[in-house]
């Protein structure tokens, strides 16, 4: 610690050469920050942590519908607290653009997702309005929906009285607090009655089932109990964790993980090529000082690690100011898009793979010339040979 | 007074330099050949260009001898384009994939506001009045072209990892063969109507476990026969094709989903829209192929654009300042030779335009170079993804010769940048200072 000084002193040595490097540290690190936290944000639509419930679908196909009759039998099952269905409706609002997951919920539905925070009057609202309908907090902002509203939609599967014009009563604003969760504000729910009176296709199905556990660690078990319900049955089903079935979900529709990492690879491939050509000509210009700090008593190992540090130092300044300015730049990225894209801040486990990238690329890069600089021969670097 | 005219030329060249840009990205290919030729022109024919030239030579000469440094700007400007063109090849992929699947030829009818083919349905008694309207061209035996089809998404195991994925099959009238001609069955056979015969699309059957020809599969507690192989080059390929009713019943289905017909001539579309119109039974939409399935790779190609866009812009500007401490580096490194080069009595401009030519070449290399990288790496690549029919559509990145001029096009913007301010430096240099320093 007590060589601070000389590092920086070092590291400031040239500025415009020491800037520019820092600047391409900087727009690498703002990329990893901005492309990881998609990644988490993406990956964490299906982490439903510390919540133990089971989706039940159509062994078919996910579009394929089931009986809402199945409920009753689902919950006789051993180890099944309560279970809930829903239909997806998948209607328009305004334009097809504005694409926003809405689905009819049965009763009970909302009461399993404690997570998604609905005040109580406006639960009985919803329970008591018909028409009633309950949508997230980015949503109601997005399209400044205020309770009491009517929502129009455009269905595209399922008419009513011959046509595709349903209106809902807005009723209730529900909040999710887990920042990473909060894509799912962006969703419409209104009452399976309502939905399965007036429309003129179906009647009595339903898409899914969530299921409540008495016991999270019998989720197996339970599972098979309930798919054994309809073996054999024109309507066999599939059920898996909630966080299974996401997944699953989220995995077609790309593998971001590979992306990133392939995307990264590049980026960081050609990080390591400029930072150690930075610090290669660093140690080059300053030879002569290096062999002064040995003739006065530095020792190798201290010239090595005053080298190392630098490297170190330059890449993780850099890549704190790039990771800042991710963290501030996402959260504004989200709030200009109106909740469309939603990318909460640079999260915990990127800056913490971040900072052990900063550090790993700065040992590598300055590894070299600090092993140069440790074997300065003081006699032939003073006099310049 | 003198820092703040200084101050002002900075910001001019800044301003020069943005709205040079500006031009670069939007100039066509002829603009840029004829801006080469007059500078290639400029080079050859004036004495200024030919002193350019010569200190030009200088600097190419020792590149070797600093080939690190020059190493950061090729890698650093390959990556960018690398990354860059992947990105766009794949955007250009799926869209290209999905409008090859429709022409003008052809037309499909859906229900009135449906978007898509999952979210459509057509009741059996609309298909006769449908298959009549006026527009729709008649077959030999003088039947209607008009196929009613079903969608269906079943669960399939992929090879890759053995989760669950959702395919598309399709359930087809005996017509649909000839209104698709862009579809050969290259192995095995057309599958029988009334029997549980599947005949899958060749990236269906790369993609998902067990649909060789011969095999057995089970849909819906039903065992089918996997009797063919076809490839359309187009996102059928990424379809299991059965017989309409035979799917109808199997997921007992009373109603058909969409029905995709042959147009009669060219004003057959017109034709069969106002017939449609017309008709006060058909509450159904209908749209050209082509029309109806670029509108589906329309959101996610244009959100592959930006992000591409996005990821090459921040990428570009680590480049250029990679290039700029390269350059500045080199023009450092060679002060005395271009003090040298000023006593003699070059001027600022040739000055400039030997370390600009310098810059742009090696832009030009690592340009080349990620693109020849993405080309190679990832054209033809095969990828898959979840469409508007909530099933998978496998296609190919398409790295076109357009994207590849775009990334050159990029590379020499990125060498520009970095070049032009080490140049300038080099022109402005003291000449007596350098020559006194080192």
């Amino acid at each position: 610690m007590k060589y601070l000084h000389l590092i920086w002193a070092a590291l400031f040595r040239s500025k415009t050469r020491t800037l520019l490097t820092l600047l391409s540290v900087v727009a690498a690190f703002l990329l990893f920050g901005m492309l990881d936290s998609v990644r988490v944000a993406f990956n964490s639509s299906a982490n439903v942590d510390g919540y133990d419930r089971l989706i039940t679908t159509s062994k078919l196909s996910i579009t394929q519908s089931l009986p809402y009759s199945l409920t009753s039998q689902i919950e006789t099952v051993p180890g099944v607290a309560k279970a809930a269905y829903a239909t997806w409706f998948g209607g328009i609002y305004q334009d097809q653009r504005n694409f926003f997951p809405n689905f009819a919920i049965g009763p009970g539905y909302i009461e399993m997702y404690p997570e998604y925070v609905l005040p109580p009057d406006q639960l009985e609202a919803f329970k008591s309005t018909r028409t009633g309908a309950i949508v997230g907090e980015a949503l109601a902002k997005q399209y400044g929906w205020k309770l009491g509203d009517t929502i129009p939609l455009q269905a595209t599967i399922f008419p009513t009285k011959g046509s595709n014009d349903w209106t809902f009563k807005l009723v209730g604003i529900f909040k999710v607090a887990d920042k990473k969760r909060q894509g799912e504000e962006r969703t419409l729910m209104f009452n399976w009655k309502y939905f399965d009176e007036a429309n003129d296709y179906i009647k009595g199905e339903v898409h899914w089932f969530v299921i409540d556990l008495v016991d999270a660690n019998q989720a197996t078990r339970v599972a098979r109990a309930i798919d054994a319900l309809s073996e054999n049955s024109d309507h066999e089903t599939k059920t898996d964790t909630e966080q299974a079935f996401n997944q699953a979900f989220f995995k077609q529709f790309a593998d971001i993980g590979l992306i990133v990492t392939a995307i990264m690879s590049a980026v960081f491939f050609t990080l390591l090529l400029l930072t150690g050509n930075t610090m290669a000509q660093a140690v080059r210009e300053r030879i002569p000082e290096l062999a002064v700090l040995k003739t006065i008593g530095f020792s190798n190992r201290s010239v090595l690690l005053l080298v190392l540090f630098e490297a170190v130092l330059l890449i993780v300044i850099g890549g704190a100011i790039g990771l800042g300015i991710a963290a501030v730049l996402m959260p504004a990225v989200s709030s200009a898009s109106g909740g469309v894209v939603q990318l909460g801040t640079v999260a915990t486990p990127t800056w913490l793979l971040g900072l052990g990238l900063m550090v790993a690329i700065g040992i590598v890069v300055g590894t070299l010339p600090a092993l140069r600089a440790m074997r300065l021969n003081i006699v032939d670097a003073l006099a310049g040979r | 007074m003198n820092r703040i005219r200084k101050w002002l030329s900075h910001l001019g060249v800044v301003l020069a330099l943005a709205a040079g840009l500006a031009a670069w990205a939007v100039m066509p290919w002829y603009a840029v050949l004829a801006v080469a030729l007059l500078l290639g022109l400029w080079l050859t024919l004036t004495r200024q260009g030919r002193l350019a030239v010569a200190a030009a030579q200088i600097g190419i000469a020792t590149l070797p001898q600093r080939w690190g440094a020059s190493a950061v700007i090729v890698v650093g400007i390959a990556g960018v384009v690398a990354v860059l063109v992947a990105m766009l090849a794949m955007g250009e992929g799926f869209r290209s994939t999905l409008t090859r699947t429709g022409n003008d030829e052809t037309a499909i009818v859906l229900r009135g506001g449906s978007q898509s083919e999952t979210n459509s349905v057509i009741t059996r008694d609309q298909v006769p009045l449908v298959s009549n309207l006026a527009g729709i061209a008649r077959g030999q035996d003088g039947r209607p072209l008009a196929s009613p089809e079903l969608s269906q998404v079943v669960n399939m195991v992929t090879k890759a990892d053995g989760t669950d994925a959702n395919a598309q099959m399709r359930g087809v009238g005996p017509t649909a063969w000839e209104l698709r001609p862009q579809i050969k069955v290259f192995e095995g056979r057309r599958f029988q109507s009334g029997m549980r015969e599947l005949v899958v699309g060749e990236g269906a059957k790369r993609q998902y476990v067990g649909l060789d020809v011969g095999n057995k599969v089970e849909l819906a507690n039903q065992v089918w026969t996997v009797v063919g192989t076809f490839s359309s080059g187009d996102s059928h390929d990424s379809e299991l094709w059965a017989d309409s009713e035979t799917v109808a019943n199997t997921y007992r289905r009373t109603a058909f989903q969409s029905v995709t017909v042959r147009l009669d001539g060219k004003d057959g579309f017109d034709r069969l829209k106002a017939a449609l119109a017309a008709d006060p039974r058909l509450k159904l939409d209908v749209d050209t192929t082509r029309h109806y399935y670029s509108r589906q790779s329309e959101t996610l190609t244009r959100f592959i654009e930006i992000l591409g866009m996005v990821i090459g812009t921040i990428m570009g500007i680590g480049a250029v300042f990679g290039a700029l401490n390269t350059m500045y580096a080199a023009v450092a490194g060679r002060a005395r030779e271009v003090a040298t080069m000023r006593a003699m009595g070059f001027r600022g401009l040739p000055v400039v335009v030997a370390v600009m030519l310098e810059t742009m070449l090696l832009a030009l290399v690592g340009g080349l170079l990620g693109g020849a990288v993405a080309w190679l790496i990832f054209n033809g690549y095969t990828v898959s993804t979840l469409s508007s029919n909530f099933s998978q559509v496998m296609f190919q990145f398409k790295v076109s010769p357009e994207l590849l001029w775009n990334g050159l096009k990029w590379a020499l913007g990125i060498g520009l940048v970095g070049g032009l301010f080490p140049a300038l430096r080099a022109a402005r240099l003291p000449v007596t200072e350098a020559l006194r320093a080192a």
